[in-house]
């Protein structure tokens, strides 16, 4: 049995694991975001409800994410980049990852830190050259891990991560994006 | 009306090897073959291509590899002759292609090319690669780009000239890629998740210390994650006179380039994965604990085998013109699935696989299977394996309570 406790029920998720096996209605969810623009390049967008597990569901509060651009782009700068929020998902998801498969591999962490940095040529959005693409041109993520642990079980921990990773697969993988005016 | 008590279908090594079992507890049975013995060594393998498994491994019951080169791989007309010889006296009938089989009273009817037959029991030994495993999305590959499978591969001499795309980082699709690329090909391999393996580690086979550290003897039921298990790509091997390794940094030594998963066509271009960093670091994590899991079992006290992790290239492509010209032909090595069109028994899965137990079919009394990977051990994936998988089997079927019809 593990006796580490990082805080993550993994016992909870292997059971949602085989559950689902047989139960793939239940597995299947939609995560929603509702926007409004403010101003400007200014727009303001929450989160809280979700469907999941055959039925609507709604986290315990809404958040809020404010979206501008920064002073240098000629904006107020009132939140972050639309593009940064891509970000956030990764060190959140790529995290939570570690801490998941620690837990399940008896790996006690004492701390977590990461730094995700997105290069992006910022001509391609102005349209200042057609072979510069809109998106990043490539993103690197550094950990930081202090663990009761090796090297290697380390980076171990952070590849496994990566392959269960839903924000590492929605980056790599191309998603099929619908945009329509109700 | 053919009635024997037991029908195997397919006479390569896992239905010769129940027959073998069955001849020996005296059970009355025939060995359905759709071609020749040992037809798909025959008929569906490339020209090159040899085992994995070094000589001394390919054994059958009562028959083991006695030429001269014991550390060799043999080619598929080898295999054939080997399997052919340990076919001598078997109840074999050839041409007689298994078009249906059902439940019929208290066992099975099976309709075939040479006639029908009712038995008892049923033993599917047909393979576990029958059919090419083609993601959906090949439909979308532009005309004039040639597709093939590894079933329609030669060698190089048999596509069209220009680039090829090798889709796939098993052993099937690093080999293609060497051969293709040594043939002065353009070449770019695609790969997701693989398995890298050194051909020697140590000065002795891999496949030796698969075998003697006893990875090979694991049971199915103390695998952590069967069905990943059974899936997992074939190792990046290759039987070669050399014994030489062939992982993606010998490719890419030769000049092929490395790009990752296939995700899919948009607008006539390929779109790779951007994850291909991180599945040869899993890779080279794999590799390297399976060596030292090697070393710890032998005793060996010495530093681990210096291991270069794979030169993944610095900015790895994303996509890839399909109408552009670089690439004339789409070789699809992206795995293979038993065919069970002609299996009229509700004994599949929902993702089409066989429900079994270690071969033995569930829910369905007297119906078996053999030559699966990983069928009920680690070992049953390769030809050695299937000598006890056989036995155990044919014991299973033996002991099956005689029911008055």
């Amino acid at each position: 049995m593990t006796t580490i406790d990082n805080g993550v029920n993994v016992q909870a998720l292997l059971d949602a694991r085989e559950a689902l096996k047989g139960a793939p209605e239940a597995a299947r969810f939609t995560w929603r975001a509702t926007s409004t623009w403010e101003k400007g390049v200014h727009s303001t967008t929450r989160v809280e409800k979700f469907f999941g597990l055959g039925q609507e569901q709604t986290h315990k509060s809404e958040s809020v994410f404010p979206a501008d651009h920064p002073e240098v782009f000629a904006a107020e700068d009132q939140g972050i980049t639309p593009i940064e929020y891509l970000l956030v998902g990764l060190a959140g998801c790529l995290t939570a990852g570690v801490a998941s498969v620690a837990q399940n591999r008896g790996i006690k962490l004492h701390s977590v830190e990461s730094t995700v940095e997105g290069n992006h040529d910022i001509r391609g959005i102005l349209g200042a050259d057609s072979d510069v693409r809109n998106g990043y041109n490539d993103i690197k993520v550094t950990f930081h891990i202090d663990a009761d642990a090796s090297k290697e079980e380390i980076e171990a921990l952070v590849a496994q991560s990566q392959k269960r990773s839903a924000v590492y697969d929605a980056l790599t993988n191309p998603t099929d994006v619908t945009v329509t005016v109700a | 009306m053919n009635a024997p008590h037991t029908v195997v279908v397919g006479a390569g090594h896992a239905g010769l090897a129940a027959s073998h079992f069955l001849t020996a507890h005296a059970i009355d049975h025939v060995v359905l073959e759709r071609g020749e013995v040992a037809n798909s060594w025959r008929t569906e393998r490339w020209d090159s291509l040899r085992l994995l498994t070094p000589n001394w491994q390919t054994r059958l019951p009562g028959q083991a590899y006695d030429g001269p080169d014991p550390d060799g791989y043999m080619t598929a007309g080898e295999v054939a002759a080997f399997i052919g010889r340990f076919a001598v006296g078997a109840p074999v009938v050839t041409g007689a292609e298994v078009t249906s089989i059902r439940r019929d009273d208290d066992g099975y009817r099976i309709v075939s090319g040479q006639g029908a037959f009712t038995s008892r029991s049923v033993i599917l030994a047909g393979g576990a690669c029958n059919l090419p495993v083609v993601p959906a999305f090949s439909t979308a590959v532009p005309s004039p780009v040639h597709q093939v499978t590894p079933l329609g591969y030669r060698g190089p001499g048999s596509l069209p000239d220009g680039g090829v795309l090798v889709v796939g980082g098993s052993a099937t699709g690093v080999q293609i890629a060497a051969e293709l690329r040594r043939a002065g090909r353009h070449v770019v391999l695609s790969t997701g998740e693989h398995v890298r393996l050194p051909r020697l580690h140590r000065g002795r086979d891999v496949l030796w210390w698969m075998d003697a550290a006893g990875v090979w003897d694991q049971r199915y039921d103390e695998v952590d994650d069967l069905t990943r298990a059974r899936r997992l790509p074939s190792p990046q091997l290759a039987g070669t006179p050399e014994r030489a390794t062939l992982d993606l940094n010998t490719l890419l030594g030769l000049g092929v380039e490395v790009v990752g998963r296939w995700a899919t066509v948009r607008d006539g271009w390929a779109l790779f994965s951007g994850g291909l960093r991180n599945v040869c670091s899993l890779a080279d994590l794999k590799m390297k604990r399976l060596l030292a899991t090697f070393d710890a079992w032998a005793g060996v006290t010495d530093p681990p085998v210096e291991v270069e992790p794979t030169r993944v290239p610095a900015t790895p492509r994303l996509r890839l013109d399909l109408g552009g010209g670089e690439i004339g032909t789409v070789v699809w090595a992206t795995g293979f699935r038993p065919d069970y069109r002609w299996l009229d028994v509700p004994v599949l899965d929902e993702k089409g696989r066989l429900r079994h137990e270690g071969g033995v079919v569930t829910g369905s009394p007297g119906l078996y299977a053999l030559g699966l990977p990983l069928l009920r051990r680690r070992r049953s994936t390769f030809i050695s394996g299937i000598e006890d998988d056989a036995a155990a089997i044919v014991a299973h079927l033996a002991a099956q309570p005689v029911r008055l019809r």
